[in-house]
């Protein structure tokens, strides 16, 4: 079980895997969470990586801050292109040609995922390769400049459903997409946060024990595209932990375990207000009414989520 | 050996002597029975390829793409709209100078939709990088797939092949195919060494990194390069497998009865052959009529083609797809061929779209029109008025 000190040894032995020198904005989550995924995998891993920030800013060529064999097709496509390596991994295999255990990881924004690449995901899911898929979840098209995205929240200020006079942000919920990829009934699906690494890689140790689909949606906070301070990933992201809006948990062969429950529930105006993408809500009636049916949901998803660690567990 | 098949059994059957690692392919018509061909190969256990049955044709790609840049020796196949579907990532697999090889069904676009035979997917895919060679027969289909494949992968090359065969005309129907004993055919194939693989986790490789303006013209001038290299490296191939099938592949096209023909037509895939029968009909009347008919699309042979045709008074161009607001495709590239120096009358046909048949007596009728042929004229052959 790694705590702060396993994860520093491990940054010495692994932490080149994705090197400094890449351009990712001052205070992104994203750098955290790629160096905890890669150091908490043994094996030698072979990356893929969607058409996104992390890519953009880490593969400016003729330079790259990857010290794993590294590949970037287009934005919709981290999932398939992934599942091409493996199926080239098992081939090759099969006829001898390799001998040692490789893993394969994807790395995807929300966009890529969430939206334009949920196809490509899903039938990777249902084919049943052998690959752990990372969600760089920011909520919104960062690298495009901060356009909405089906897991902005509702309400979040995003350059394509701004906050106007008449229409306070994005008027739809976002989307469950872990819950979609639970439906896929594949070995291992969590939700992590850049705020909390040690569980981030416990989870990452525990899916790597599959083979098979695996997939972490990690909450990655965006400095720049939720107005918040350069220095404020992690608090801003604990916050959505501890509100429950992004709670922690894992599902194991279909077995929900939620992995951190807060002690006290913090109220969502907690990690609404310190965002300037939520600021709007809290200067008018109809923004307000809106914070009160993002509590409501938040409250709603929480109870189901307890529920289903309950029937899950037997304890229901 | 000889036995009678069908479009779609040999191009199957190539591909089970090349027993590629990774095949990743979704069915559509007139594509599918080389899928469904390729599956049972692989449930009986006569392959040992890796089958990705993906759910789309732009998974097909990009697990190609995975596929090669892992290492592997990957085909594919397709039609139509699911060219369409993975044209965003072909262009990605000629930048990343991947050797996938890919039969290409050839269905007229939608809308409205058909199922029939046509270029236009060919054609969206003219520019991509990719190489392409039409097929006029099964048993052309079934030689140029084993050829593809050393032409997709020699070092100066490295770049995808597309060998196209018309949907239906050639897919489904049944032909006499003769197929190289499976020993000679996977030594001509030869063993497949990957440049740079991403497999090589001691040496790790980065594919696909993001180019800005100081690099990007640079990157896509040494992709040119690739295609430069292709007109060597397709003789070199033919004249091996011809050797080695007895079957005679020289050139970049083939020229039938062209040498002292004054009225000529170019023409690529199944046509040729109702175009053949044409020739040899009014050839016994003594008219000087030819045929040229084109195998490699992609790079163009353009320098070859003008040669063979300049001899001619006049020529007509078949296109099976229409290039809105302009001549046809292959119409531009060889009288583009012919700037700076004096050439024959070119006339543009549109032909055959989305399957409407081409009775040897329309091509007959095009050698009739050329007597008197207008410099420039675009017409439509078999359309309703």
């Amino acid at each position: 079980m790694p705590n702060v000190k396993v994860l520093a040894q491990r940054q010495e032995q692994r932490g080149s895997r994705f090197t400094g020198g890449h351009s990712l904005c001052s205070g992104c989550a994203e750098p955290m969470i790629v160096r905890t995924v890669l150091n908490s995998i043994e094996d030698p891993v072979v990356v893929a990586n969607a058409t996104g920030c992390l890519e953009v800013a880490s593969s400016r060529y003729p330079t790259s801050a990857w010290n794993v064999p590294w590949i970037h097709s287009a934005f919709e496509n981290a999932a398939a292109t992934i599942a091409g390596v493996e199926a080239a991994y098992k081939a090759l295999v099969r006829k001898g040609k390799i001998t040692r255990r490789i893993r394969f990881v994807a790395f995807a924004g929300d966009g890529g995922t969430y939206d334009i690449g949920l196809q490509a995901l899903s039938g990777a899911l249902e084919r049943g390769h052998d690959f752990l898929y990372i969600v760089l979840n920011n909520e919104a098209y960062m690298n495009t400049g901060v356009q909405r995205s089906s897991a902005t929240p509702r309400g979040a200020h995003a350059t394509t459903s701004p906050a106007g006079s008449v229409i306070p942000g994005k008027p739809q919920d976002r989307k469950d997409l872990t819950e979609i990829v639970v439906a896929h009934r594949v070995p291992y699906v969590a939700q992590a946060s850049v705020s909390n690494l040690i569980d981030l890689a416990n989870k990452v140790e525990r899916a790597m024990k599959y083979e098979g689909p695996k997939l972490i949606n990690v909450y990655s906070t965006c400095p720049l595209g939720w107005r918040t301070p350069w220095d404020s990933a992690v608090k801003i992201a604990k916050l959505a932990v501890d509100t429950c809006y992004w709670p922690l948990y894992e599902v194991e062969n279909g077995v929900y375990r939620i992995t951190y429950k807060p002690k006290e529930k913090l109220p969502i105006e907690e990690w609404l207000k310190p965002q300037g993408r939520f600021r709007h809500l809290f200067k008018s009636d109809k923004g307000r009414e809106i914070i009160k049916e993002l509590q409501e949901a938040v409250d709603r998803h929480w109870e189901e989520l307890l529920m289903k660690e309950r029937c899950t567990q037997g304890k229901g | 050996m000889k036995k009678v098949m069908t479009g779609h059994k040999a191009v199957a059957e190539a591909m089970r002597q090349v027993e590629p690692d990774v095949v990743a392919v979704y069915p559509i018509t007139p594509q599918s029975e080389i899928a469904e061909y390729y599956a049972q190969y692989v449930a009986d256990g006569i392959v040992r390829t890796e089958l990705v049955p993906v759910e789309s044709e732009h998974s097909a790609m990009s697990a190609c793409v995975g596929a090669a840049a892992a290492g592997a020796r990957v085909i594919t196949a397709t039609a139509s709209q699911g060219l369409a579907l993975m044209v965003e990532i072909l262009y990605i697999a000629a930048s990343m100078r991947l050797p996938i090889v890919m039969a290409l069904a050839n269905r007229a676009l939608s809308g409205p939709i058909n199922i029939h035979c046509g270029h236009s997917d060919a054609y969206l895919a003219r520019d991509s990088g990719a190489v392409q060679i039409f097929a006029e027969s099964a048993q052309e289909a079934y030689d140029y797939m084993l050829m593809a494949q050393r032409i997709a992968e020699h070092g100066d090359v490295r770049l995808p092949v597309i060998v196209n065969l018309d949907g239906f005309t050639l897919t489904h129907s049944s032909q006499v195919v003769e197929t190289l004993p499976d020993e000679e055919a996977k030594k001509f194939v030869g063993d497949y060494e990957p440049l740079y693989p991403l497999l090589d986790v001691d040496n790790p490789s980065v594919w696909g990194p993001f180019a800005m303006p100081d690099y990007y013209f640079e990157l896509k001038r040494a992709q040119q390069a690739g295609m430069e290299a292709v007109p060597e490296v397709f003789l070199s191939v033919q004249d091996e497998y011809s050797r080695l099938s007895g079957r005679p592949y020289k050139g970049f096209f083939e020229a039938y009865k062209l040498d002292d023909a004054e009225r000529a037509i170019v023409v690529m895939g199944s046509t040729a052959g109702t175009a053949k029968v044409a020739v040899d009909e009014l050839r016994s009347k003594g008219e000087k009529v030819g045929l040229l008919k084109v195998w490699l699309w992609r790079p163009f042979p353009r320098a070859e083609v003008a040669d063979a045709l300049s001899g001619a008074k006049a020529v007509a161009i078949m296109d099976r797809a229409l290039s809105f607001g302009n001549m046809g495709a292959l119409y531009l590239d060889i009288t583009s061929a012919f700037a700076g120096r004096e050439g024959p009358a070119f006339v543009n046909y549109i032909y055959g779209l989305g399957g409407r048949d081409v009775p040897v007596e329309h091509i007959v009728q095009v050698f009739e029109d050329l007597r008197d042929a207008k410099a420039g004229e675009l017409r439509y052959l078999g359309l309703r008025e």
